[in-house]
């Protein structure tokens, strides 16, 4: 599904990336992991197109297309979707209206009619429970007054209504409580399908122990330093990590 | 010299100095302006002698005045005496198809949404007879008619109705009042007059659009609205259509009275041509626009969106003289390209317990300018009243400016004022996140000001909102990317 070979990448001038290898295929998912300042939110961010993130060099191939030269939102049209790790606000503009748009243009792009009224108020009623969202909050605007935790369970809601072939979570834990990480874990868990991906970039094992990966990386200084299973993770929590970068 | 020989000079001499008056078919005046011209127009429209004599005094007074310097906008000097001031009402001129129509503004007029049958109608496409004939507008004529509405053209006001037109007219907006206003109190040609009586509730909502004897009122237009003890009156002026006119400056007035217990809404659309990208060209838009809460409890509630002219100078006011009247004021000013915008409003809170809300949205993009001026007056005698501002501004791009003028004067120790003010841009943040969701750019923007702009929306009757939500969309194209 998704292959990244050598990926070198600036963000304003300054080299984050230093040769990424990463081969990610359907139905697996794969955790991020490594210290603050190793790249892991840059190779997200990369991933999703963001404008600033420079790739000079290497390549990404996406379900056999070059990935580079798509726009951020073809990316998101061919299925990928990116859990920021701070949401932004749009004051005014109702979640519900946002996430139809976000719909119909996905819709658009497979050359589909757009989405029935009656049926997609199912659709976000059933991924609502899914991840137990008070009706209140959908016809709030965009994340706007919501809290640290509503937010990225809005993020995973987006994610539950859109659907994506590959999902990527930029510290998607980060300031969540314990209960609110199950929640998020449970409805990413009801999510996972054969045909489809989960990129997870998180600091801490924690929220790998409800989100259980097939593959284990660790991002130092730019670079994939080790890869393994879900026992790197643990081991990482151990030892922290400077005894595995250092040891590579 | 012989008795004959003088009265052929004294004759000739009239014809010379009424040169261009002696044809009486004539359709347009001559530019300049002078005391004949408007003895023409006055004659011309068959006028009372009141009418006369009161466009007489203001066009004396407009010759001692100086045009205002003080809007924050540039243009150059406008040439009074180069312009025509009369010009007599002519039929649009009729196109056999829609094909005939500039596909420029068939585009548009599909980007907007509007139905074929109301394209034809403001392209001035001959409407087929079945769409004529069951024309709403008749319907509606009568239905007012019975409820002793007056909805007509100033000209047939001032012919039918002089006792009601001398009773109010300048009541609001003196014709002492200011440069344009008073410009256009003497020289003006039509405009809209609305008589609501006593307790009557306008069943719907007034437009122009439904006064199909309309004929182009031209660059000087005169709106009077009165609504009578407790009666109630929604007004919509203008189109969502883009407006062609050849006429550069249009110095409107528009006064509404409301008496007690009484209530006048009124919506404006203002989508004249705004210039073209580079800002040739484009539509001096100097309007005056005032109502007066006279009664008790009365309330006037000003609505406003306004994309289009080259330059907008308009401040739609209330004088809050009952007691416990109400003042509002909502708006949405966009200017994208080269368009300058100094708008804003003024509440005079006269009488005790007003309340006041001014809510303003201004929008740059491109090269736009958009100054927010506004004025809030507690005067002596207005005890215990309330104001309530909020003036944001949104930026598109990083050449446009958006200014904040508020002045605030506060007469009493017992009056209430809060006053808000945001200004934001649409960030990269904001717009990464749409189109991570698959949204594009273009529809991101629309998104994010139609967000932006939301509580003045819906204080917009439903049908005029969708197409307002529209018309930023259009009016934004190409601003990003």
């Amino acid at each position: 599904m998704l292959e990244m070979q050598g990926v070198y990448a600036t963000v304003g001038g300054k080299e984050i990336l230093r040769g990424i290898d990463l081969k990610v295929k359907a139905g697996e998912v794969h955790a991020i992991m490594g210290p603050n300042g190793s790249g892991k939110s840059t190779l997200a961010n990369v991933l999703a197109g963001r404008d600033e993130y420079e790739v000079t060099k290497g390549s990404i191939l996406y379900k056999g297309h070059d990935l580079l030269a798509m726009a951020p939102e073809e990316r998101a049209c061919e299925g990928i979707f990116m859990a920021f790790q701070y949401p932004v606000e749009i004051p005014g503009v109702s979640n519900t209206y946002f996430l139809k748009a976000a719909l119909n243009a996905r819709r658009k792009h497979r050359g589909e009619e757009e989405v029935d009224a009656v049926d997609f108020l199912q659709l976000i009623k059933e991924k609502m429970k899914l991840l137990q969202i008070d009706e209140a909050l959908l016809n709030r605007a965009i994340n706007e007054g919501f809290s640290g935790g509503e937010k990225k369970r809005n993020e995973i809601f987006q994610m539950a209504v859109l659907e994506p072939t590959l999902a990527i979570l930029d510290e998607t834990d980060s300031g969540l409580d314990i209960d609110a990480l199950k929640i998020v874990a449970d409805g990413v868990n009801q999510l996972r399908a054969d045909d489809q991906a989960i990129i997870v970039v998180t600091h801490y094992q924690r929220l790998l122990n409800y989100i259980v990966p097939d593959f284990v990386h660790v991002l130092a200084d730019g670079r994939i330093v080790k890869s393994g299973d879900k026992d790197l993770a643990l081991e990482l929590e151990e030892k922290g990590y400077a005894a595995i970068s250092a040891r590579c | 010299m012989s008795r004959s020989q003088q009265t052929i000079e004294k004759f000739t001499e009239q014809e010379y100095k009424y040169g261009f008056v002696t044809d009486i078919a004539a359709d347009t005046l001559p530019p300049g302006l002078d005391e004949e011209k408007i003895r023409f127009i006055s004659a011309k429209k068959q006028e009372p002698e009141f009418m006369l004599q009161w466009r007489l005094k203001a066009f004396h007074k407009w010759l001692q005045m100086q045009e205002p310097t003080w809007p924050n906008v540039t243009y150059p000097p406008i040439d009074y005496q180069a312009i025509s001031y009369y010009s007599a009402p002519k039929p649009k001129k009729q196109l056999k198809s829609l094909d005939e129509v500039d596909p420029e503004l068939r585009q548009t007029f599909e980007k907007l949404g509007i139905s074929l049958e109301e394209q034809k109608r403001l392209a001035g496409v001959a409407v087929d007879a079945v769409f004529d004939s069951v024309s709403v507008a008749t319907t509606f004529k009568d239905k007012l008619h019975e409820l002793g509405i007056i909805f007509c053209s100033f000209s047939e006001a001032v012919q039918n109705h002089p006792e009601l037109v001398k009773k109010y007219l300048g009541t609001v907006v003196p014709y002492t009042d200011n440069f344009f206003a008073t410009l256009n109190s003497a020289v003006f040609t039509d405009g809209s007059f609305v008589y609501i009586p006593k307790g009557v509730r306008c069943p719907m909502e007034l437009s122009t659009y439904f006064r199909i004897n309309e004929a182009n009122t031209g660059q000087f237009e005169r709106t009077l609205i009165i609504a009578e003890e407790g009666s109630y009156v929604s007004y919509l002026e203008g189109c969502t259509a883009p407006m062609r006119d050849e006429n550069q400056l249009h110095a409107a007035v528009v006064e509404l009275v409301a008496l007690n217990n009484a209530t006048i809404k009124y919506s404006t659309v203002q989508n004249w041509y705004p210039g073209d990208k580079n800002g040739k060209g484009g539509i001096y838009n100097f309007v005056t626009k005032r109502g007066k809460c006279k009664g008790v409890n009365s309330k006037i509630s000003w609505t406003q969106v306004e994309t289009g002219s080259a330059i907008t100078w308009k401040y739609p006011s209330c004088i809050l003289q009952g007691d416990n009247s109400v003042g509002e004021f909502y708006s949405v000013a966009l200017t994208n390209n080269y368009q300058q915008a100094d708008t804003g409003t003024k509440m005079l809170h006269l009488g005790k317990n007003t309340k006041s809300t001014i809510v303003s949205k201004g929008i740059s993009a491109g090269h736009g300018q958009n100054s927010y001026r506004g004025l809030v007056r507690m005067q002596p005698g207005a005890s215990n009243s309330r104001n309530y501002s909020q003036c944001d501004s949104l930026l598109i791009g990083d050449k446009c400016g958006a200014h904040t003028f508020p002045y605030i004067e506060v007469k009493n120790s017992s009056s209430q004022l809060e006053h808000e003010a945001s200004t934001s841009k649409i960030g990269e943040d904001q717009l990464f996140y749409c189109r991570q969701r698959g949204l594009s750019t273009e529809d991101a923007v629309n998104m994010i000001v139609n967000g932006f702009c939301k509580e003045v929306f819906r204080e917009l009757p439903m049908e005029f909102a969708v197409e307002a939500q529209k018309l930023l969309e259009v009016s934004l194209e190409g601003s990003v990317g």
